[in-house]
């Protein structure tokens, strides 16, 4: 797990986003045991409360569960949730402002798609 | 469910106010920061709440019960302070004796391991430490006596980046291992502020801030574009602060935005805690750039 914190957006939710991406990523294999709270909280320095609240936030998503006495572990299925999450979001997320960004330059539809083609066949 | 109050203490030295009406509830179990600027007073409401010095006005409370000369509630409390009570010619291992004694109890085992962590040498004499090794061997005191409120006043003044690092990572291992109520009060705002669940700031012996860093953070708002359309998106907002770039604007303020719509050129983000303490406690020169 690689945490690398800003300050602009609430601690809690980085924490549910930084163990999400290790799912995303397989850093964090289906079925297997993450950090507790505790030992994110020593390593990174972070209130246990504030680790705990973002945990609770993966729990929600039904990306991890816990089971007791054990841990906190990654939940089946984890990892094909997030990637039908962030495909709802790709929309919100890349597209619309790509094509702000693409109008600021006055780069038609038709050389984007083009630019789209590219990256696709490299 | 302990709980530490301080209601309407004031402090005044002949005609100098240095704590002015400040009222106060600590919770079980939540790490506070205190945090004000040199003089603003949090040594000396540090020192009224364990008793070191008389408040010229008001009182602290422990579970409802007056603290002054009463040492069961005293007890319940640590104050890691600047002011050295020791004496210069004990050794530690002593201290920790005597220490022991008076409150009842000490965590052997966690000290054992800090002593080594920090390799400290026991049979040293306490007047003989260098002020990074006196914080260090105050900071083991209060994390292995068992009290209820762990009082830390400049905890890492004189610690190398490297200590620093270690004693944070203590702090929250034996804040995991046994849940009690810590207050730091610091210089070093942003190697705290994960660490602390509420903060205070105490400026000119005046309480402006009491809340959790969350809904603290959430009411930060940096608003940067071109400097008209950033004054027009602000104008009526609590603006506590800005930056200048050429014609670039950057307006901080602290408080609920309003539903008016932000221009595409605008952009809008948090800012952290320092930058907001800067702010708050900085009002007199920061209106003054205002003006110009």
């Amino acid at each position: 797990m690689q945490f690398e914190f800003n300050s602009s957006e609430p601690i809690y939710r980085q924490v549910a986003e930084q163990i999400e991406d290790a799912i995303a990523s397989g850093g964090f294999e289906e079925g297997a045991q993450i950090p507790s709270t505790t030992e994110i909280s020593k390593e990174f320095h972070i209130n246990p409360a504030t680790v705990l609240k973002g945990m609770n936030i993966a729990v929600s998503k039904q990306l991890i569960e816990k089971r007791r006495g054990l841990g906190m572990f990654v939940k089946q299925g984890a990892r094909q949730r997030i990637v039908e999450a962030k495909r709802d979001g790709f929309f919100d997320a890349f597209i619309v402002n790509l094509v702000r960004e693409a109008r600021n330059l006055n780069i038609s539809e038709e050389e984007l798609l083009d630019l789209v083609k590219r990256g696709y066949s490299q | 469910m302990s709980m530490l109050e301080v209601s309407h203490v004031s402090k005044s030295y002949g005609s100098k106010s240095v704590i002015a009406d400040v009222n106060l509830a600590f919770e079980e179990n939540k790490i506070y920061g205190l945090l004000g600027r040199n003089g603003a007073g949090k040594s000396t409401l540090l020192n009224i709440i364990t008793d070191r010095i008389f408040p010229s006005s008001g009182e602290v409370k422990i579970d409802s019960e007056n603290v002054a000369d009463n040492d069961s509630k005293l007890g319940l409390m640590y104050l890691m302070s600047e002011v050295d009570l020791y004496p210069n010619g004990a050794k530690l291992s002593q201290i920790v004796k005597d220490s022991e004694l008076i409150y009842g109890g000490f965590n052997h085992k966690l000290a054992d391991k800090m002593i080594a962590e920090f390799k400290i040498d026991m049979g040293q004499k306490f007047g003989k430490l260098s002020t990074g090794y006196n914080s260090i061997f105050k900071l083991i005191l209060a994390l292995c006596l068992p009290v209820k409120f762990v009082i830390l006043d400049e905890p890492v003044l004189g610690l190398d980046a490297n200590h620093r690092e270690l004693f944070y990572t203590e702090l929250l291992d034996s804040y995991a291992d046994n849940p009690r109520t810590f207050i730091l009060s610091t210089h070093l705002i942003e190697e705290v502020a994960n660490i602390i669940s509420d903060v205070i700031i105490l400026d000119q012996g005046r309480i402006i801030l009491n809340q959790p860093v969350e809904d603290v953070l959430a009411k930060t708002h940096s608003v940067v574009g071109q400097k008209n359309e950033v004054e027009e998106y602000t104008k009526g907002l609590n603006v506590v602060g800005h930056d200048d770039m050429g014609n670039i604007r950057a307006n901080y303020v602290y408080g609920d935005l309003d539903d008016r719509r932000l221009p595409d050129t605008v952009q809008l983000s948090n800012f952290d805690l320092q930058k907001l303490f800067v702010f708050l406690t900085n009002q007199y020169e920061g209106s003054k750039r205002h003006e110009n």
